[in-house]
């Protein structure tokens, strides 16, 4: 009962947290929302006991994801008034798509899930069981290849956000250490034999 | 023998080639040397093996040469059939072309397309030749195709003569219909038997007979007697059958040598060689005779009494043809091929004659060819007169020459036929006796005989024309006269066909005739006692009577039938019809179908139409495409929407 | 005690809301970002909570790489604003109408 009313009082917080995320007027509101919001995920995770994901999910989400929004968004100068045109014309149409799909997708686990082997009460896991060392012994040896692919999507991410993002820009003073190094003598000092002045 | 063949056939197409391209190099007199000896070996390798496979008995040849292409199973092949009847036509051909050749060296001496002509006439006698030695229908095609291209060509020979250019179309596309039902015909035999080839044909004749065609809901028709009549329209362009008879007056344009070789002898003729060719087929087709007789029954009269009102005297000569190519039709339609062929052979002659005849006249005359503005010619101009004479009494059938033996035999056989129409076609053919009679000696006299009508000028002039005119007409006149007697009997009662011409024991009135045949002289006074006779004296006699005795009472006739002279000087509106109403149908169709069809239809509703559907649609579906992120996202959430709530609720 | 229920209904919403985002904050692409990624985390949701409910680790295996190519996503969707944002000084969907032909 306990469980079921911090459940139900966590679940209260992340709706709410991503009703801020989608009307806050101001985008770094709406990014804090969503750090809320993950949090409360990973919070919820714990409870059927996935923690390694809930970590990684508050690890790269809030920690790196999250942070990058906000970078943006601050680096961002944005005119959020002008963003917010029209808002509420598309309100009503949203609303009703939004109850759409949430009926639909309610309809699909109330009403027809029958015959599904669902375990209504799964057994806890037992002492010294580890959440992580069950999927790494999963990762790497079933999705080997699949975690191979991810890695190689992660590299290609670096590589295109480095491409997209870098530019060059006309005018910066920079330091080219090959020609510095290479320089001789006779380029940069010129000796002069001159007449003695006299009076 | 093969190599023979070739030649025959070859050397008239090379003089054609070298005097066709090379005419200015080679120059006037090489030009008809090369084409004359081209056909003159022609000519004499014919009559070799004419000899060869009647006097020596030769077995007929049949076999191939080429094989253009074979395609699912049928053989597209270049091959030769050479047997008697072959044989004789190519004698026949060659003989009468090798004259024309001489006769044009004198006709066409000032005319600058002198090689052309040369040229034209030599590729005639190998289009020709080739039609005749034919062993399959493909080429036989080829041929009947061949013969008409040149026969364009040569009609309209002075090309800047408007009125040679409208005739020469007009022989086209008249001869376009003609062929249209020939290929269907052609058609329809390599749809049932599945060959080209004729003896592989003629030996399914029995069995095509049992197939039926519907072409008709509901309306079934033995296949054979519908492949028969379609190759017989064929042979109604060619030949000039009423209703396709319209061209060959017209085609008169031509020079006259042309007029006798291919609008005379030779070419029109081509229609009556095919039927007498394919008579293993017509035999089995009674619908397909019938239609044949009474087609050519009709011709043969009503075309003669057109003759009577022409006053050019080329035209009456070819509605003569136009008459006499009608007699060999009936004598086809009545299963006595042999009587057609042989009828084909001495008209050759002697319509050969008679046209070159008129053109010595022309000649003489500096091109004038009205009879009107003729007579009295026979002083001065004896040979052609004399061998003018020799050629009407061919015609008109005057007993002992050629025309009587061909002519008398065909009535008769046309009278032994029991055909459905054949009662009519009797009636035709006898009466058309004393119309050719009444037409042939009103043309004679006006023209030799008689006051003379011509003027001054032209009198001066007169005199009778060069001997390469007047050699082809005396020897052609030799033949006029005396081919008839020697040849009928093996070609008529004889088996001097062999194989060539089949016909049903049940169908053959000639041997019914051949009962009470005994020899050319016997032949000779049963036809002194015949009404034939009696009907053609009698036409010298009116035509004597009427232009020579009494000219003032044709006037007298004329003005007091003016409407059925009116209607015989239109040619039973026929002209009309195809000139005026039969372009008008067809192009008011046309427009028709143009307007609705092609506008409306095509154009308008498919073209345009389904164009403007694009692009309507496209209007309306590119206001959804905005370009903003936005839109494509909310499309792909109702959609994803849609898809679930199919999934859930409708599937 | 919890039930698959509890969890898909709550990830059910969260979805929703997210979509009703995308419809509300059509012209700014940094929420419109951001709202990708909360649909992200209610999918997300879902398959921890199969892989628990059904006994089966595979579903936190499918997260796991969910959260790999969200990151990638992420970076490079952020790029991409940047450099539109220096290209065309604003990041209004409005103004960006380019892929209309």
């Amino acid at each position: 009962m306990l469980i079921q009313m911090f459940f139900w009082s966590l679940a209260a917080v992340l709706l709410g947290a991503s009703i801020g995320v989608i009307t806050s007027r101001n985008p770094v509101f709406s990014a804090l929302y969503l750090v809320l919001a993950f949090f409360t995920s990973a919070v919820m995770w714990l409870l059927i006991e996935a923690e390694f994901l809930a970590v990684v999910l508050v690890l790269v989400y809030v920690g790196a994801v999250m942070v990058l929004f906000l970078f943006v968004v601050m680096m961002i100068d944005i005119n959020t008034e002008e963003l917010r045109k029209g808002f509420t014309r598309f309100a009503p149409v949203g609303g009703f798509v939004a109850l759409v799909v949430a009926v639909e997708l309610i309809t699909v686990f109330l009403v027809r899930n029958s015959g599904l082997p669902v375990l209504s009460n799964p057994p806890p896991h037992p002492e010294g069981y580890s959440n992580t060392k069950e999927l790494g012994a999963v990762l790497y040896t079933e999705h080997v290849y699949a975690f191979e692919l991810a890695s190689f999507i992660l590299l290609l991410a670096i590589i295109a956000a480095i491409v997209l993002t870098m530019r060059k820009r006309p005018g910066l003073k920079v330091q080219n250490i090959a020609r510095q190094v290479a320089v001789r003598r006779q380029d940069r000092v010129r000796l002069v034999s001159m007449e003695a002045e006299k009076d | 023998m093969e190599s023979i063949y070739l030649t025959i056939v070859l050397t008239p197409l090379a003089a054609a080639i070298l005097a066709g391209f090379f005419g200015r190099l080679i120059g006037r007199s090489w030009s008809h040397r090369l084409t004359i000896s081209g056909v003159g070996v022609a000519f004499a390798l014919s009559v070799y093996v004419l000899k060869g496979l009647w006097l020596d008995g030769n077995p007929a040849y049949n076999g191939s040469v080429y094989t253009w292409m074979v395609s699912g199973g049928v053989h597209l092949e270049v091959g030769f059939l050479v047997d008697r009847l072959t044989a004789l036509m190519m004698t026949v051909v060659t003989f009468v072309s090798l004259m024309v050749h001489i006769y044009t060296i004198g006709y066409m001496k000032d005319d600058p397309g002198y090689q052309r002509f040369f040229s034209y006439i030599s590729l005639f006698t190998f289009a020709m030749l080739m039609l005749v030695m034919a062993n399959n229908f493909l080429q036989l095609f080829f041929g009947w195709e061949a013969v008409g291209v040149v026969s364009y060509l040569l009609i309209g020979f002075w090309y800047t003569r408007p009125t040679a250019i409208f005739a020469n179309m007009k022989a086209f596309l008249v001869n376009r219909v003609g062929d249209f039902g020939f290929l269907l015909g052609i058609a329809t035999i390599l749809m049932y038997t599945g060959s080209l080839d004729y003896a592989e044909v003629f030996g399914m004749a029995g069995q095509l007979q049992r197939e039926t065609i519907e072409i008709f809901d509901g309306r079934v028709w033995s296949a054979l007697s519908v492949a028969c009549i379609l190759l017989f329209v064929g042979a109604m362009g060619k030949s000039a059958q009423m209703p396709l008879h319209v061209w060959l007056p017209d085609s008169m344009e031509g020079p006259t040598p042309i007029s006798a070789l291919i609008h005379a002898a030779t070419m029109v003729t081509a229609g009556v060689f095919m039927v007498a060719r394919m008579s293993p087929l017509f035999e089995y087709s009674e619908a397909a005779l019938s239609f044949v007789l009474v087609i050519g029954a009709t011709t043969a009269l009503f075309t003669g009494f057109l003759g009577v009102v022409q006053t050019d005297i080329k035209r009456v000569v070819a509605y003569s043809t136009l008459s006499q190519l009608g007699y060999m039709t009936c004598a086809l339609g009545a299963s006595a091929y042999a009587a057609g062929i042989f009828h084909l052979g001495t008209h050759a002659f002697f319509k050969a004659l008679l046209f070159l005849a008129a053109g010595s006249v022309i000649i003489a005359l500096h091109h004038e060819q009205d009879i009107r503005r003729m007579g009295g010619l026979r002083k001065y101009l004896p040979i052609t007169y004399w061998t003018s004479l020799v050629g009407s009494l061919a015609l008109i059938g005057f007993p002992g020459s050629a025309g009587f033996f061909s002519k008398d035999a065909l009535i008769e056989a046309v009278g032994h036929a029991s055909r459905a129409g054949s009662g009519y076609a009797y009636f035709c053919v006898l009466t058309g006796v004393f119309v050719t009679a009444l037409y042939s000696f009103r043309m004679f006299f006006l023209v030799f005989h008689g006051k003379e009508r011509t003027d001054e000028h032209t009198r001066e002039h007169l005199h009778e024309s060069p001997w390469v005119v007047t050699l082809p007409l005396v020897m052609l006149a030799i033949p006029s006269v005396i081919i008839g007697w020697p040849m009928i009997g093996p070609m008529l009662f004889g088996d001097f066909f062999g194989d060539a011409i089949f016909v049903l024991p049940a169908n053959d009135v000639l041997a019914a005739i051949g009962t009470d045949y005994h020899g050319p002289l016997g032949f000779l006074l049963h036809g002194l006692m015949s009404p034939v006779l009696l009907l053609a004296a009698a036409g010298v006699v009116v035509a004597w009577y009427l232009y020579l005795r009494r000219p003032d009472i044709p006037a007298a006739i004329r003005n007091r039938f003016a409407a059925l002279h009116g209607f015989l000087m239109s040619k039973y509106h026929f002209d009309t019809l195809v000139e005026k109403w039969i372009p008008r149908g067809s192009t008011g169709l046309g427009n028709l179908l143009w307007r609705i069809g092609d506008v409306t239809l095509i154009d308008g509703a498919a073209v345009n139409g389904s164009a403007r559907v694009v692009g309507w649609v496209a209007s309306v579906v590119r206001q959804i495409q905005t370009g903003y992120l936005y839109t494509y996202a909310f499309a792909m959430i109702i959609g994803l929407a849609t898809l679930i709530f199919w999934v859930l609720y409708l599937r | 005690m919890l039930t698959l229920a509890n969890y898909l209904s709550v990830s059910a919403v969260l979805f929703s809301v997210s979509v009703a985002g995308i419809f509300l904050n059509r012209k700014n692409v940094i929420l419109l970002l951001m709202c990708i990624e909360l649909m992200l985390l209610s999918v997300n949701f879902n398959f921890i909570a199969f892989s628990r409910f059904l006994g089966n680790t595979d579903g936190q295996i499918f997260v796991f790489f969910i959260l790999t190519v969200a990151a990638a996503e992420a970076a490079i969707g952020l790029a991409i604003l940047v450099v539109l944002f220096r290209s065309k000084r604003t990041i209004n969907v409005e103004d960006l109408d380019v892929m209309k032909g």
